[in-house]
């Protein structure tokens, strides 16, 4: 291309109090492009990002647009210069409309009166352009993540931007919805829109990126055109160093049955499901989004409440009404979403670690701290969690050390059967490497572990075997020879 | 102990400069406003009422308001002053901690007031009809934990806001109370050994032979005050009760018997609620239907000037303390200067809001 870049971001450095977050960092994007920034979990891309949108200042650097130097100190600014951003906490007004919330701030009028029908009428050519069905008068509590995404995405358009930030924007969604987005982007790209696609998933940016920049530690390791490039070499620019592999599943020698479900049903969630775990086994559950895979084991826990069905642990029935129940018959339960369900995220890290153990280490009623924190040393080591002290916030921790704060947790409790939630989302790649490494180390140590996951890959490469669970029920098994990528999405749709 | 702390390259979020003083600040700030109050209240006390008999400095060590057979105005900084503030601050001072519970799991309990009324009502009909200090004693604190048992309930199983429930039992136990009196009126006729609670003194051992005498709800109160903390910070079952303020849904998944934890605490404020109204009582040496009335604001403006987060999780003991001595010194001192009642109420919620304001400001601060 002959003309300028659409934008020019040359050698923005930017420290917090203490840690230089970008050091020296160049990015160009072009008219029509997917640029996908990735790096792992501190590599600065949304603050790289969150400076051009004009959220943060920057303390060095410049930015151009068309050639142009431009000045954006605040996301105002960034708008009016066709600049938008789609965070990851989605910033819309429950309360109103499509329409209303698309042109908050500048509803057309007549006169002193809002003009519905062109309120509407416009909220419609936007939601056309996008190509996508929505009703621009429903309410934007009662629509999914996925679709206020898109009334996000409608807004940036309706602000005239040329170039548009996605933070992460398939991290809440399902893998339908995904597609869905990902024909938008192609949509907008033909458009001549520029987009901006910060990811974890190397594979999402193989199918739609044209240019792949990776960032570590603040600073620029390169850009490349996504066909040249390779997911190990993504991967080992992400990381500074090789890889060996993602998933690390060491065989093992499968025991006797520990947990046996039969008939479990919840109606109109779980529809008789049956299935057998055995020691020392990793057994992987996939399944669409919404296809009940938390919901079997929120209700096996005690979280959800059972209609019928029966428990045997080690061939004794058992009853399970509450997740008390199932901690002292000892399960354990990794949920999916650590900030919601897994973290007390104001306590410090050896608060949480001892939380669902903190019954073994009191006397009468007092806490032991010194057994508190020698326990909590413990799981700092052999989890690798990296923290300046016990006594940090997990609030201040990054995500994949959140995660093994809350693995810790669990293995406190020296659980027989761990039930794992997404074990490993939303954290890096290296984290990714050690969490897998982690729950190999454990199932050859005699745990039995439950895990759900939407990435295929890691299923295929943890699992000893695997449930597919579609519509509340159980639509197939697979050993870990039979399962490929192909079966198991079939079995799933 | 092998390792107790690990050593990393770079600290997941690094503590920016300046946060040291900033930090004590943020944990110390009520309590440097408490003190300032008290500085100009000494300061600017003494030159207001100059006038009578009475030297000043004479009376800041004297035990008593009476000179030569006339009465001095009391000064802010006297002994006799300074055990009468905190007297007085003791009854909210106890409803206050039990308070501090509540808030810490994101409840809150409206409740304390009426409650202050009925059970001292029901222990000055006891002791009128002749019952024993310990009977006197005894029912009018299962009252108070009882309600606090119905209050826990209601909203654990009933699925209620503690908000609602306890504007409840603040409309029903009032009318309880109103209803147990001859029209309203206040029921006389307490023991000498039931008033000592509230108006006995009791010489502390260290200060034998040094002529102080310590009233017996202050005691009472450094005892509740001692127990809170010990129970937040020791025990497991404070932890529990950060937890549940921090996060309820994952404190429950993590095996945490949430609905009981919080039913002892609603339990727990019910009966600090009824153990300051028998001091109150007691004090008054009368059970008045209409006692305790506002104490619910006092409480909870207390726990909140303390640090106490509304939305629960974040708070202490420590914190209710001073921000209980914070509204009994202010209403204090402004009556000391003659300040009029009026004025007064502008004054105390200027503080109230200041207060919170600078506790906000120090926290953001930091993020």
């Amino acid at each position: 291309m002959t003309t300028a870049p659409l934008i020019q971001v040359r050698s923005i450095s930017k420290a917090f109090p203490g840690v230089q977050a970008l050091i020296k960092v160049d990015l160009e994007v072009q008219g029509g492009e997917v640029h996908a920034v990735i790096g792992e979990n501190g590599a600065g891309k949304s603050t790289l990002m969150k400076i051009v949108a004009g959220v943060y200042s920057r303390d060095a650097g410049e930015i151009l647009l068309k050639g142009r130097k431009v000045e954006i100190t605040n996301p105002r600014q960034a708008m009016d210069h066709g600049i938008s951003m789609i965070h990851q906490e989605l910033n819309l007004a429950p309360n109103l409309s499509v329409a209303e919330n698309i042109f908050l701030g500048r509803l057309p009028k007549s006169g002193a009166f809002v003009d519905w029908n062109k309120l509407y009428a416009d909220a419609q050519a936007l939601v056309d352009r996008l190509g996508i069905e929505l009703n621009v008068r429903a309410l934007v509590e009662d629509l999914t993540v996925a679709r206020q995404q898109m009334v996000e995405i409608a807004k940036a358009l309706s602000r005239n931007a040329e170039v548009i930030v996605m933070d992460e924007p398939t991290s809440a969604l399902t893998e339908r919805e995904t597609e869905t987005l990902f024909q938008i982007i192609g949509r907008l790209k033909t458009q001549g829109v520029a987009v901006v696609y910060i990811s974890h998933r190397l594979e999402e940016i193989f199918r739609i990126a044209d240019q792949v920049t990776v960032l570590r530690d603040g600073q620029l390791v390169g850009t490349h055109l996504v066909k040249d490039a390779t997911s190990p070499m993504l991967i080992s620019m992400m990381v500074g160093r090789e890889l060996t592999t993602l998933f690390p599943k060491e065989q093992v020698e499968i025991g006797e049955p520990v947990l046996e479900v039969r008939h479990l049903t919840r109606r109109g969630v779980l529809d008789d499901i049956s299935f057998v775990l055995r020691r020392r086994e990793i057994l992987g559950v996939a399944g669409l989004i919404g296809a009940g895979r938390t919901e079997l084991v929120r209700a096996l826990f005690g979280a959800d409440p059972k209609d019928s069905g029966e428990i045997l642990l080690e061939g004794k029935p058992v009853r399970i009404r509450n997740p008390r129940d199932a901690l002292r018959l000892g399960f354990g339960f990794v949920t999916e979403d650590r900030k919601l369900q897994g973290l007390i995220l104001g306590m410090t890290v050896r608060e949480n670690v001892t939380l669902a153990s903190l019954w073994g280490m009191t006397r009468l009623g007092f806490v032991d701290f010194a057994q508190e924190r020698e326990v909590t040393a413990d799981y700092i080591k052999k989890l690798d969690i990296r923290t300046p002290s016990q006594e940090q916030e997990v609030l201040n921790l990054s995500g994949g050390n959140q995660q093994k704060v809350v693995v810790a947790k669990w293995l406190a409790t020296r659980p027989k059967i761990l039930i794992m939630d997404e074990p490993t989302r939303g954290i890096d790649v290296g984290a990714k490497a050690e969490v897998h490494a982690l729950m190999s180390r454990l199932a050859k140590d005699g745990v039995s572990i439950i895990m759900i996951s939407s990435e295929l890959p890691e299923i295929l490469g943890m699992s000893d075997r695997i449930l597919v669970v579609k519509e509340g029920r159980i639509n197939g098994e697979f050993t870990r020879e039979q399962a490929t990528q192909e079966a198991i999405l079939a079995c799933a749709a | 102990m092998a390792v107790r702390e690990r050593a990393v390259a770079v600290p997941a979020r690094p503590v920016p400069r300046g946060a040291v003083s900033r930090r004590f600040f943020q944990r110390f700030g009520t309590l440097l406003i408490l003190l300032a109050l008290c500085l100009v209240f000494t300061v600017i006390g003494p030159w207001r009422n100059r006038q009578g008999p009475c030297d000043v400095w004479e009376q800041v060590a004297s035990l008593t308001l009476v000179k030569d057979g006339s009465i001095c105005q009391p000064v802010f900084a006297s002994k006799v002053n300074i055990l009468n503030v905190i007297r007085q601050v003791s009854v909210t001072g106890i409803i206050a901690v039990g308070q501090t519970l509540v808030i810490l799991i994101g409840g809150i309990d409206l409740g304390v007031g009426s409650i202050v009324a009925f059970s001292g009502v029901i222990a000055a009909i006891l002791q009128r009809d002749g019952y024993g200090f310990l009977a006197s004693m005894l029912l009018p604190l299962a009252i108070g934990a009882t309600t606090g048992l119905v209050v826990g309930t209601l909203v654990t199983k009933g699925n209620m806001p503690s908000f609602v429930v306890t504007l409840g039992v603040m409309a029903g136990l009032r009318g309880a109370a109103l209803l147990s009196t001859d029209n309203g009126l206040p029921i006389r006729g307490l023991k000498d050994d039931f008033r000592f609670i509230g108006t006995g003194y009791l010489d502390f051992l260290p200060f034998h032979g040094s002529q102080l005498l310590i009233p017996v709800p202050i005691l009472v109160y450094v005892v509740i005050i001692a127990c809170g903390n010990i129970l937040l910070r020791r025990t497991s079952l404070g932890r529990y009760i950060y937890a549940i303020g921090g996060n309820e849904n994952a404190a429950r998944l993590s095996g945490i018997n949430v609905d009981a934890v919080k039913t002892l605490v609603f339990i727990l404020c019910g009966f600090s609620a009824s153990l300051a109204s028998l001091i109150l009582t007691a004090r008054l040496n009368s059970g008045s239907p209409i006692a305790g009335d506002g104490y619910e604001l006092d409480v909870i403006a207390g726990v909140v000037i303390g640090g106490t987060s509304l939305s629960g999780g974040r708070g202490s003991v420590f914190g209710t303390l001073i921000g209980s001595l914070l509204i009994g010194v202010l209403g204090n001192g402004l009556v000391l200067m003659n300040v009029s009642a009026y004025y007064q109420y502008v004054i105390r919620g200027a503080i109230i809001v200041g207060a919170v304001l600078v506790d906000q400001i120090s926290r953001r601060r930091n993020r």
